[in-house]
């Protein structure tokens, strides 16, 4: 098991990508907090890993919030005394141009995507720099790395996450905190059937349309979390600053 | 084991990154073609795996040769049934600006940084899509992606790397082949030494140098073998195309 003995925090871990690396993190050994806005979502992936005999805790909180993000902190410290590995994966989107995003659907994107990655780094940090170490592992885009149509906030939110986690790297390096990204591209979450009904589109038609990558398909959840797990892991050790594209090939051309 | 009943081929697998790749593989469980100009280095890796019970060869081989390439394709299948993995890591370099770079010196780096991707490329991709499937790792560099100094040629060169790996990721994904390059920083390698010397620097302070970076350290071979692992292995299953920058973050800002 390459988690052994460490503990994680995963936000919005009650669905898609978050439940997947919340899963996959326990079955490698780690004990793991969780954190989404659903209660009953987040019962039922914490009785699921339960059962699997793992470790695990599940925390009401809103990444926007710095008091519920610290408090997310303090309480996987009070339950399992230390935190090894954070993953910043809670995030939402609308597909919205400029003229179509209202400001409150602007500062909903950009405080849940962006914000609540700063947010709880700033409180996980603390501990972490105490321990003499650990891993922050942010959940970016691929269209944090190129444009996409419909889309200014999330973009602007993920390219933000892609440099917020740059600057966390080199101002961390030297107190042993890694903190790199991932950009994955189109993967099988609810998110993705959401787009299709936010746009309009017939999910047949939409599909294909994602599938129009060089591997020719979309990714699964738990494609998306090994490559979370390597950068959690020793496996990574000299990995900082980094931008992992998991996507296909989406972004190659 | 990650790599249990696959075959990988690797290229400049005497010394360095392609040696620590070359034991990471076998100890998960692949048989290894190792390759490289140099025989006694070579054949010392291959007694490495062999005497802890796994199973390589060695071919000398020079990678700017189609012909030497084609020889080495033919013997590990011939030997291995098959090729699941091809990493093209073989790699030189002369820290010069182009003004003191001399014409033999660029063609030379060229063939062995470029052109030796596309001759092994071609010979393993038929195999590959005989298989079904197949992954293609490239060693490119930090300096793939950003300038540095006094090293025209070689920041040309992997440049290269960069984009010919996702031209090919493009090409080939549709039958299952993986295209990806890694982006090392400075790492703890002969390559590292040979630069000093080029530069007429003391080798102390160049490597001091080389470990101002965040994580402040040059990397290991083996944290770089880690990186071509997880590229090789079905972790990775929907990566192509990508550049994974390893390099204890000296491309992510100064700092």
């Amino acid at each position: 098991m390459r988690l052994e003995n460490k503990v994680a925090l995963v936000t919005g871990g009650t669905s898609g990508i978050g439940e997947a690396v919340a899963e996959l993190f326990a079955r490698e050994g780690a004990k793991v907090a969780i954190t989404g806005r659903n209660e009953a979502r987040g019962h039922a992936v914490m009785a699921r890993i339960l059962e699997a005999g793992g470790k695990t805790i599940f925390l009401r909180t809103d990444v926007r919030k710095a008091a519920e993000c610290q408090r997310a902190v303090d309480e996987t410290l009070r339950s399992f005394g230390r935190l090894d590995i954070l993953f910043n994966n809670a995030g939402v989107f609308f597909p919205q141009t400029a003229l179509e995003c209202s400001e409150e659907e602007w500062d909903l994107q950009i405080d849940i995507n962006l914000k609540g990655t700063f947010l709880m780094s700033k409180y996980a940090l603390g501990p972490m720099i105490v321990q003499g170490g650990g891993v922050i592992i942010n959940n970016s885009s691929g269209w944090g790395i190129v444009g996409g149509d419909k889309a200014v906030a999330y973009c602007a939110s993920k390219g933000g996450v892609v440099l917020l986690t740059k600057a966390m790297a080199v101002d961390h390096g030297r107190q042993g905190i890694r903190v790199n990204c991932i950009c994955p591209g189109d993967v099988d979450t609810p998110m993705l059937p959401e787009d299709a009904r936010m746009r309009g589109l017939d999910w047949k038609t939409y599909l294909k349309g994602c599938e129009n990558r060089p591997l020719g398909r979309i990714g699964t959840v738990d494609e998306i979390a090994k490559a979370v797990l390597f950068l959690a892991s020793d496996d990574s050790s000299f990995m900082t600053g980094a931008a992992l594209v998991v996507d296909g090939g989406g972004t190659a051309d | 084991m990650p790599l249990s009943g696959k075959v990988a081929l690797i290229t400049g697998a005497a010394s360095g990154i392609g040696r620590a790749t070359a034991l990471l593989f076998a100890r998960q469980g692949a048989a290894v073609a190792v390759a490289d100009l140099n025989t006694d280095a070579g054949q010392r890796v291959v007694d490495q795996i062999t005497k802890s019970g796994g199973r390589a060869f060695f071919e000398g081989i020079d990678v700017t040769r189609a012909a030497d390439c084609q020889r080495l394709v033919e013997r590990a299948v011939r030997e291995f049934g098959r090729i699941d993995i091809l990493f093209n890591n073989a790699g030189i370099i002369r820290r010069a600006t182009v003004l003191d770079l001399s014409e033999d010196d660029w063609d030379r780096v060229m063939a062995v940084n470029v052109k030796s991707i596309y001759l092994l490329s071609r010979e393993v991709i038929p195999h590959m899509q005989r298989g079904g499937a197949g992954t293609i790792i490239n060693t490119a560099s930090g300096w793939g992606l950003t300038g540095g100094a006094k090293a025209a040629v070689y920041c040309a060169s992997k440049g290269a790397v960069v984009l010919l790996t996702k031209a090919m990721a493009i090409d080939h994904g549709p039958q299952k082949i993986r295209v990806n390059c890694i982006c090392p920083g400075d790492t703890d390698t002969g390559m590292l030494r040979e630069e000093a010397r080029q530069l007429g620097e003391e080798t102390g302070r160049f490597l001091a140098e080389s470990a101002k970076r965040p994580l402040g350290r040059v990397g290991m071979p083996d944290e770089i073998a880690q990186a071509a692992l997880y590229l090789a292995s079905d972790a990775s299953s929907f990566v192509t195309g990508t550049a994974l920058v390893v390099d204890g973050g000296g491309l992510a800002g100064s700092v």
